[in-house]
Order: C-alpha cells, then structure tokens, then sequence
C-alpha cells in the first residue's frame, strides 16, 4: 500500500527534523515530550530516531508498555494457573519469558506445563475448541488496543457455547496513569505523544482532559518515523504558539468517536476496575474486570494457590516509568539487570523503555579487542 | 501494545475475512469492523481488524506534512526521492 | 513386502524391520556405491591434497515440510554450506534420523527424497546414514543429524581474523526467507510469494574462488539470521561493522509476515545465503559474478567493516531516516507480540 511506505521516507523524515530544529531553537529550555506507547518506544529505538532529533528536544517514555506495567502477583497467578492440571495456557510471545516471583511461563512449559504461544485471542479459542477437556486460560494483557480482541474473542466463545475458554484479564487503561503522572508534582512534562493505536478505539474527543484540565497540548500520532515527527513537529508548534488542544495527526485511521463496535464489546464484558501497575503501585479504576454475569469467563475465580509476591529491591522502575530519570541512571542498569536477567519491569519486555535503552541507544564496547 | 499493520480484504465473511498483504493471506478476525468491505484496507492488530483504513487522509496527512516542511518529494515506484523545494 | 504407513518402534530395532526400511526407503532414493555397501562405515578414496574439513549439525524445523524444501532438503544444504563458507570443497555425508514412532511413512519418504535431492544438486554423496525410533510423544516427527567431510585446497585461507577496515559486507540474495516461510506455516499464513531458500551453495562458492577472488571469511546466516551472524563474526574478528538499513534485500512477502507477527528479518534465518567478506577492489567483480549466477539473483552489499570507535559495539545498523543502533544478540527467541 504504497501511502504507508510514504510514512517510512527518509527525505521527509529529515524535512521534519529540521523544522522541529526550528521550533526548538526558540524556547530556550526546549522541551520535554512524554510518549506512553510501548509501540512508540520500540519503533522510535528501531529507527534511530533520537539521534536525528535536534537539541533541545527530549523525548521519554511513559508506562505505556502493557508487560510492564502487568504486576507480578498477574504472573504469579499465571504461572500457578500453567502448573494447574488439565489446564493450557495461552498467551501472547511478549509474556513468556516475563519473570513471577519465583518462575516465568518459559521455566513453567520447560518443567511440563502446557503454555502456548499465540498471536491472537481467537486462536485460544481454537485450543479451546480442540481440547474440550482441558480448561483453557488466555493471559489478557493490553490497553484499550488489545483489550476489545480480547472481548470479541469472549463474545465468540459465549456465541458457540465454548465454555472451557477464560481470561485473567490483565487490562490497562490509559487515562489513569496519565492522569497520575500530570498530578505528580515531580515529573515535568511539556506535552503527550499519545499512542495512535489505542487512540483508533477511543477517539481523539476521549483526551480533551489532557488541554481542558491540565492544560497540556498533546498530538496522536502514528508509528512511522514520518508520523512520530509530525507529531513531535505540531506539539513544538502548539508550545510555542501557546496553544493546548488534541492534535489528530492520524486521521487515516483515528477518528473523534472511535470505534463504536470495540467500545461496546469492551463494555458489554467489562468494567472499570482498581488494579496494581508493576512500578507505578495501585490506581484506582484504572484496569477492566469481567462483570458479574461473565464470572464464567473470568480466569482469577478459578482457585489456584498463588504464592505471595516478592518485588525486586534496588528497581528504579517507578521513576523510568514517569519518565524521572533515564535507564542508565538506574544502579541496577547493566549490572545485574540485563534483557536476559531482567530485574524489574522496565526491563522485562524488548519494548520497555530500560530494554529498548540496552538494545538500542546503549553504546558499549562489548567484544574483546 | 499497538502492533498493527494495514491489509486489504480480498474475501468478507460474517465474522471474518481473508486478507492479503504482499502476496501474503491470513484470515482476520472482522467484528470489530462490520462496515469493513472487500477492497477495504485495514488495520491489524493481534488478528483482528480495528479499524477501516482512510486513504484520502493519508493523502491530506501527506499534504500537511508538504505544508509544514516547504519541501515537495516526489517517490517514484521503488520508493527512490527527488527534492526539490517549492519556496 | 508389506509397507507400513507409519514409522513403528520397530523400524529402529536393527532387526528385519530396519532392514526393510533401509531397502525400501532409504536406499533407492540415496543410491550410491558407499551407501549400497550397508558396513559399518564407509571406506572413503584418499583425500587428496589440503586440509581435511569437517562439520556436525543437527536439524529441527517445524514444519517437517514447508514451501520450497523439507527437514531432508535442508539438513543437506546446512551441511554442504557449513564446509563451503569455510573454504572446503565438500567431498561426502552422513546422514542419520531419529524419528517418532506414528510418522507417516510418506513424510519420511518426502524428506529422504529432500536429502537425495539436495546431495545430488550439491554433487556430493550421502555415505553412511543411521535411524533410531523413539515412543510418540518423545520426537516432534523427525530429527536430523549429519556430519560432512570436506577438503580445504592448499594456500586457501578464510577467518574472520582476515577482516579489515573498508571490507565490505555482500550477500548473496534476499534475507529470511526460510525463517519467514517457516514462521508463515505456524502462524497459519499461507502465500505462493514465500517459499524456503534453502539451496546448498557450493558450486556458487567454488565459482567464486575459480573466478580469482578471495573472500576474507564467509558465513551462511542460518539460525539467528544476519544479525546474528555478523554480530558473531564482528566480534571474533575484534572489528565493528556497519549494516545499512536501506541496502538489506527484504522481500515485500518476508516484511510482510514480520510485520504482521512482529517479528525482525535481521534475526530470521536464511538457509541458501552466504554473507561474504570482501576486500572494497574486489566488490564489483563479486557483485557481477552473483548476477550471472542462478543463486546470487537479489545480491546486495549490506555493510562494511569500520574503523574501530573506543566506544563502539560490534556491529551497528544505520537506519533507513539517518539514525544509528546497535545490533545485539537476541535474548531468547524472536517470538510474535502485540506491542
């Protein structure tokens, strides 16, 4: 489809940079722009974005990866519901290697447990439907993205009278901790780089809290190198021009209303819930749990004995999360947490910010010469 | 958490499709866009379609970004650039 | 003589069973006069002059067949290539089996005819060979294991110890394709754009030699794909290298898949590829003779050897927009996500 590649061009790519350089050149203390999109931080890293931004702009990432904001008593559960018998679980690749407590699900299917790797809540329904016997756990991570697969998947299954599929809903949202981190008086960001994905599902409408309330200019954007500078491009304008509003620089797929048919599955299977977020502690209504009627579906009523959570000491996650301080800051950063040893949650998934820092901004002389 | 990549519907079902993106087909969930049709470009994200892609905006978003940079690129069919500024 | 339609314990007995199957499986589709022997090992000719090469490999692959090869085709291939990027003409092969009892015979003649073919596009015969059958549920089908026996010419040399600054990175077709194919077939893709490329790559290596050119070091970018490869290379060699985004030769198929799972072409293996290493004065004739030759269609220079930074990485890529990042090694496997 050849408008998409046109998002990927080098050339305009770099036009951008340099009117963004423009921009940046007359506010002083530049500024500071705050993504909460796990897809961001990864496609940013990817395309080595940073090292073309101009000075003066300084780009963090917020908790906007859903694997690492999922809490570790989630894992613990999923590792306890994995050694439950005649029990297969299904998950996405980006929680197999996740540390819990004490396990992961990769040491769990090692030691025989029946954990499998899927791309799409449907195909759990597909193990569901082959394996009658056996009860069937999809881990439902995500934000307002994944969140509405993961009730048509419901839906699907209520449909065909599929009984033996449930899900331990792992649900985001994205309001709460952007509104948390706005209400803490110790992270300083000028504006929101808002995750275009989700936003396809909410509507640009759903942010005017970020302009009314706070007072904050924000911009959707997409995931292409074109897209994040255009974005980056209309957030300098909008502060220097003094302007605060939403920004829909996605309109190809982000509309102002949303997605009328994800909303309503999404509210037809759930409701707002208080839920824990791995480094940022407990926000009220901030997650999605099955309503009553659907207690069926809901794989936290199954009874399995969860050992009590133990968290990491020394984690500097809380602060990366917001955006405080930088990866290699950390104490831990590089020494003894590592993509292959992760300590904390910024560290646990490819796309966290502390692992995206390793594998890609990180410059270090590793080989012996 | 928004890996989703765009691909055309080459066959709508009731609940799902065939689509196909450089030669390469998988069926796609389609509740989430009952208005989607074949012919219709959509996004994908973990099997299911969120939402009908709008090429006229593309092309408008394009237009902005030409606004915003003063620069008119040209891509040919390989996706090689010619720049060449307009002001 | 009755045909079992699928593999028994028994076939890996050593008793009348195994016998059967050499017979009726193996033997018709592997002919040769080392093989047809049936002794304990295969008495080989002298070697000639040079330096003996040998290597070891083992092959999984699920599916046991996918588009454009088989578990056969390719442990064949990986062997030859092995001894080939080393600077070995490969002289022979083993080849033994460990199979799962419930495999259908006709997969298992599927994947000998695979084998066979491979070692007769290669010119290089299968000496002795070996299967064992192991309970359902212990095998995922069929396990290959091979060895390969090669001999390095005199005066021929290729190590990554050769490497220098300015070197350029060529390789010989487009990347991943037999990972995505493989990754497609799990993933319930389907499309007649991918297809496995698997190919032994001997011939193609040996043109190059007998053309003049002396390539400092080569690799075949198998599991863990280029990224991969080169990382490891780099680091051996105690050099850092420079990929080029915009220079990597990706098919829209290949990108299509990895973009739908999320997975990387950097990391996803090619099994008929070879990455060679050469001096900047010998670039262009390298690329002329890879344009000329069936298997060097789609070649392109991916990277260069720099000039060692004090606080570089082994092997950086500069991104398609100008920016920079390191290529790491992968922290378990390349897996399909949603973020």
């Amino acid at each position: 489809m050849k408008p998409e590649r046109r998002f990927h061009d080098p050339e305009r790519t770099r036009a951008l940079a340099k009117r963004l350089g423009q921009l940046v050149q007359q506010r002083e203390q530049g500024f500071t722009v705050m993504e909460v999109c796990g897809t961001h931080t990864h496609s940013i890293a990817a395309a080595g974005l940073r090292r073309i931004l101009p000075a003066g702009v300084r780009l963090v990432s917020g908790p906007g990866c859903p694997v690492c904001v999922t809490p570790i008593d989630y894992m613990d559960r999923a590792v306890a519901l994995a050694r439950r018998p005649e029990t297969i679980v299904c998950t996405f690749g980006d929680l197999i290697r996740v540390p819990s407590s004490e396990s992961s699900l990769e040491r769990e299917r090692a030691a025989g447990a029946d954990v499998r790797i899927v791309y799409s809540a449907r195909d759990s329904l597909a193990v569901a439907r082959d394996n009658p016997h056996s009860d069937i756990v999809f881990l439902g991570v995500g934000f307002e993205t994944t969140m509405p697969t993961i009730a048509a998947a419901v839906d699907e299954a209520e449909r065909e009278g599929i009984e033996n599929l449930r899900v331990l809903s792992g649900a985001k949202l994205i309001e709460p901790p952007l509104r948390a981190l706005l209400e803490d008086g110790e992270v300083k960001v000028d504006a929101f780089l808002l995750p275009g994905h989700v936003s396809v599902i909410l509507g640009s409408k759903f942010y005017r809290f970020l302009s009314d309330e706070y007072g904050v200019p924000s911009a959707i954007a997409g995931f292409a190198p074109v897209d994040v500078m255009l974005g980056l491009c209309e957030l300098g304008d909008q502060l220097l021009g003094g302007t605060c509003e939403v920004a829909n620089l996605y309109p190809r797929v982000v509309s102002s209303d949303g997605n009328p048919a994800a909303l309503a599955l999404l509210e037809r299977y759930f409701s707002a819930c208080d839920t824990r977020w791995r480094g940022l502690g407990e926000i009220p209504v901030s997650g999605l749990g099955f309503r009553p009627e659907f207690e069926h579906r809901d794989a936290a009523q199954l009874e399995v004995e969860v050992c009590a959570a133990i968290e990491a000491k020394g984690c500097c996650c809380g602060e990366v999360l917001k955006g405080m301080i930088e990866p290699p800051e950390c104490a831990l950063f590089d020494k003894g947490c590592t993509p292959e040893t992760p300590v904390g949650a910024c560290m646990v998934s490819a796309e966290g910010t502390c692992a995206a820092w390793y594998r890609h901004e990180r410059l270090v002389l590793e080989c012996g010469s | 958490m928004c890996l989703a990549i765009p691909m055309r519907i080459t066959e709508r079902r009731e609940f799902d499709g065939t689509t196909e993106l450089n030669g390469m087909r998988r069926n796609v969930a389609l509740m989430l866009t009952p208005e989607a049709k074949e012919g219709d470009y959509v996004l994908i994200h973990a099997g299911y379609a969120i939402t009908i892609i709008d090429e006229e905006e593309a092309e408008r978003t394009l237009a902005l970004i030409e606004e915003y940079t003063g620069v008119a690129t040209a891509l040919s069919e390989d996706g090689a650039a010619a720049e060449e500024p307009t002001r | 003589m009755r045909e079992h339609d699928r593999i028994l314990l028994g076939h890996g007995s050593g008793g009348r069973l195994t016998g059967e199957l050499v017979r009726e499986v193996f033997l018709p589709a592997l002919q040769n006069p080392y093989l047809a022997e049936l002794s304990d090992s295969a008495i080989l000719p002298e070697l000639g002059a040079g330096r003996p090469a040998l290597t070891t490999d083992a092959f999984v692959v699920d599916p046991l067949l996918f588009p454009g090869g088989d578990l056969g085709y390719l442990s064949v291939c990986g062997t030859v290539n092995d001894l080939a990027v080393a600077g070995a003409v490969p002289q022979s092969l083993t080849w033994a089996l460990i199979l799962e009892e419930g495999l259908e015979t006709e997969t298992l003649r599927t994947i000998t005819a695979g084998a066979a073919r491979a070692a007769r596009e290669a010119g290089v015969p299968i000496v002795a060979g070996d299967t064992k059958v192991v309970p359902k549920g212990k095998g995922d089908g069929a396990f290959a294991v091979t060895a390969g026996l090669g001999i390095v010419p005199p005066g021929r040399e290729v190590s990554d110890g050769a490497l220098r600054p300015g070197d350029r990175l060529v390789v010989s077709g487009p990347l991943g394709d037999h990972g995505a194919t493989v990754m497609a077939c799990r993933h319930d893709m389907a499309g007649d754009a991918l297809r496995s490329d698997a190919a032994p790559l001997a011939g193609l290596i040996a043109a190059v030699f007998e053309a003049g050119l002396r390539p400092r070091t080569m690799h075949d970018p198998t599991r863990g794909g280029v990224a991969t490869t080169v990382f490891e290379m780099a680091a051996r060699a105690g050099v850092q290298i420079e990929l080029d985004e915009a220079e990597l030769p990706i098919r829209p198929a290949v990108s299509a898949v990895c973009d739908l799972l999320g997975l990387d072409p950097l990391y996803l293996a090619c099994e008929g590829r070879v990455i060679l290493a050469v001096a900047p004065e010998e670039e262009a004739a390298l690329h002329a003779l890879l344009a000329d030759h069936p298997q060097g269609a789609g070649a392109a220079t991916i990277g260069r050897v720099i000039e060692s930074e004090s606080r570089g990485v082994p092997v950086r890529l500069r991104t398609r927009v100008g920016g920079l990042r390191p290529l790491d090694l992968l922290s378990g496997m390349d897996l399909p996500r949603i973020c």
